[in-house]
């Protein structure tokens, strides 16, 4: 448990704009045990996103790197499963031909077709989706989208799994419903994961560090918070829980006093000002 | 209360059907009508130097005549082959190892004939060019260097007329196609290449752009999963490029088969486009009505030909909630 097993060293990005370079990050420093549930949290367009984009090797950084396992990551590959925020599943393929698309390409000629049906039709039950095995993303709640999607991940069997908001685009409820079945499945598996969030509760309640990134440009990680909690948690034992509400209050005084988000008018005024001057500042940097 | 329900429900059905059937088959009649009126009335006043413009009835009477003739030469060929056998048989029945000369009948093409020879032509012009450009166009649409290495061309070619490529492709084909017991002829080949010179730059240009258009998500889904890029393009690209490479594929289509009557025209290939030439250069009586004729039915295979596309696009996408019109 207590080797290092994702190491994240002096990670930086820069994109190109017809301005000049944008450096969106800048000495990003982290250390992942195997196991561990880290989430990255920040004011949206702070880089978290890039951050995950890097560990999954869908951006190369421009400074420093990731090690996993001691190899570096230069490339995507399936040992880092992605769950997207908008699911991305096929839309031509049914649920269960979304998840056998990847378990093909990671166990061919490891598993019998037996074995593989086996496999994808276990991890379509782990998220509770037997029902709909072979219905298509357009035939299922966006929730269930998204359940397929975390299916697809956790069926390549991953070092890592790398999860971008993954409940940001669903009702409260569902989101609810959501996190417990993760909570649940990585009480199961013990995946390394790391989380996108943007939901302070979501945060603290599933992961073991939190990890609070400063504003763009140039963001950073600004605190780290350990969050012991016991497991297996429970939502509503938590919500009169000192402990957690004091975790909790942590992160919303890092977020809206330490690295509040100017958005005084004035200020707003200036930044429009801003904008008109800069046409192509990089925005698109989640 | 159920019942009542039931009844409302009934009650909008019919009252949802009586509006499809005045928009689905009153109103094209209606239409179709009002313009064999006009044409009824018009056709009169038109003197041409093969006499008046032929009404309605005079071009319904052509259906008729071409149909006897279709079913004379049936006959005749009947008759041909009937006394064939008659003849084989009897030198049989006279010495069991007579050489027996089976041989085809070689009778006028019918208008009917024609219409299978265009069919033909037109199908197997447009397949060749769908064989070229569907995997063209996946390969640009995939690599940006390539697409601008190509959109030149294309551009450049797209808008050439079928009558400024039948010389070159006329004579190209007179010095290569050389052969004793030619399997085609000439003036296929010819109308062929024409056809398919002239319809593969919409297939081109749009499965290119369909192929170009994948969902960056998705690009990125198969990044993460390493798919090998055939598999890349099988499973994503290509499914994500379908309605894009069938409303090519449909233009193209249509594309096809307007340069084919231009290039039978030329060509003499025994097709409709010959068909039209033909009466043209005959000027009989008869030619008016018959050109007019062969106008309404180029026009209803061009329409039946882009339907089955359409049915073909219906089955092969695989959103079949798809609107397609």
């Amino acid at each position: 448990m207590s080797q290092i097993h994702l190491e994240l060293t002096k990670v930086g990005i820069e994109f190109p704009t017809p301005k000049g370079p944008f450096c969106a990050l800048q000495n990003v420093d982290l250390k992942i045990k195997k196991g561990e549930f880290v989430s990255l949290i920040g004011h949206s367009g702070c880089g978290k996103s890039t951050v995950l984009n890097i560990v999954a090797g869908l951006y190369k950084a421009t400074t420093g790197g990731v090690v996993l396992n001691g190899r570096e990551v230069n490339e995507p590959g399936p040992e880092r499963a992605v769950v997207f925020q908008n699911h991305s599943l096929l839309p031509w393929l049914t649920a269960y031909e979304n998840v056998e698309l990847g378990v093909k390409r990671v166990f061919k000629g490891k598993k019998t077709k037996a074995e593989m049906r086996e496999w994808i039709e276990h991890n379509l039950e782990l998220v509770h989706m037997t029902h709909a095995i072979h219905k298509r993303p357009d035939e299922l709640s966006g929730g269930m989208k998204q359940r397929v999607g975390i299916a697809r991940a956790l069926a390549m069997e991953p070092q890592v799994l790398l999860m971008d908001e993954p409940f940001g685009a669903l009702d409260a409820l569902t989101r609810a419903h959501l996190q417990d079945s993760l909570m649940e499945i990585q009480n199961e598996l013990g995946n390394t994961v790391i989380m996108i969030t943007h939901d302070v509760d979501e945060a603290v309640l599933l992961s073991d560090r939190i990890v609070m990134m400063t504003n763009g440009p140039a963001a950073t990680v600004g605190e780290i918070l350990d969050v012991t909690l016991e497991r297996p948690r429970n939502r509503l034992e938590l919500a009169d829980n000192a402990e957690y509400n004091h975790y909790r209050s942590a992160v919303l005084r890092f977020l809206y006093e330490k690295q509040k988000k100017v958005e005084s008018i004035g200020a707003k005024r200036a930044e429009k000002q801003l904008d008109k001057d800069a046409p192509a500042k990089a925005k698109s940097v989640a | 209360m159920s019942s009542k329900l039931a009844t409302l429900k009934f009650e909008q059905l019919k009252a949802i059907k009586w509006r499809d059937v005045v928009l689905a088959i009153l109103m094209p009649s209606v239409g179709v009508l009002a313009f064999i009126l006009l044409w009824h009335t018009a056709a009169p006043n038109i003197n041409t130097s093969l006499g008046d413009f032929p009404q309605p009835k005079q071009v319904y009477e052509q259906w008729g005549n071409l149909v006897d003739e279709y079913k004379t030469e049936q006959a005749r060929a009947a008759t041909f082959y009937e006394r064939q056998e008659k003849r084989n048989a009897e030198l049989l029945a006279n010495d069991p190892q007579a050489k027996i000369d089976e041989r085809s009948f070689n009778g006028r093409p019918t208008f009917f004939d024609k219409i299978k020879t265009s069919l033909v032509t037109v199908l197997s012009g447009f397949f060749v060019a769908s064989i070229i450009a569907i995997p063209l166009g996946i390969l640009i649409g995939l690599s940006q260097p390539l697409y601008s290495a190509f959109n030149p061309l294309i551009q450049l070619f797209k808008p050439v007329s079928p009558l400024a490529w039948l010389p070159l492709v006329t004579i190209v084909v007179s010095a290569v196609y050389v052969s004793d017991s030619p399997m085609f002829s000439k003036s296929y080949i010819i109308s062929l290449l024409t056809v398919s010179l002239c319809s593969l730059w919409p297939t081109m240009i749009n499965t290119a752009v369909g192929v170009a258009g994948v969902s960056k998500d998705l690009i990125n889904v198969s990044r993460v999963l390493r798919l090998g890029w055939f598999t890349h393009v099988i499973k994503i690209v290509l499914p994500s490029a379908i309605p894009m490479m069938f409303t090519g594929l449909r233009i193209s289509l249509g594309i096809a088969w307007m340069v084919l009557i231009a290039a039978e025209m030329l060509s003499q290939n025994p097709g409709l486009g010959k068909f039209v030439w033909d009466e043209f250069q005959n000027g009989s009586s008869d030619s008016l009505s018959r050109i007019c004729l062969a106008i309404l039915v180029i026009g209803l295979i061009g329409f039946l030909l882009d339907r089955i596309i359409l049915l073909l696009q219906t089955y092969v996408n695989w959103d079949k909630s798809a609107v397609v019109r």
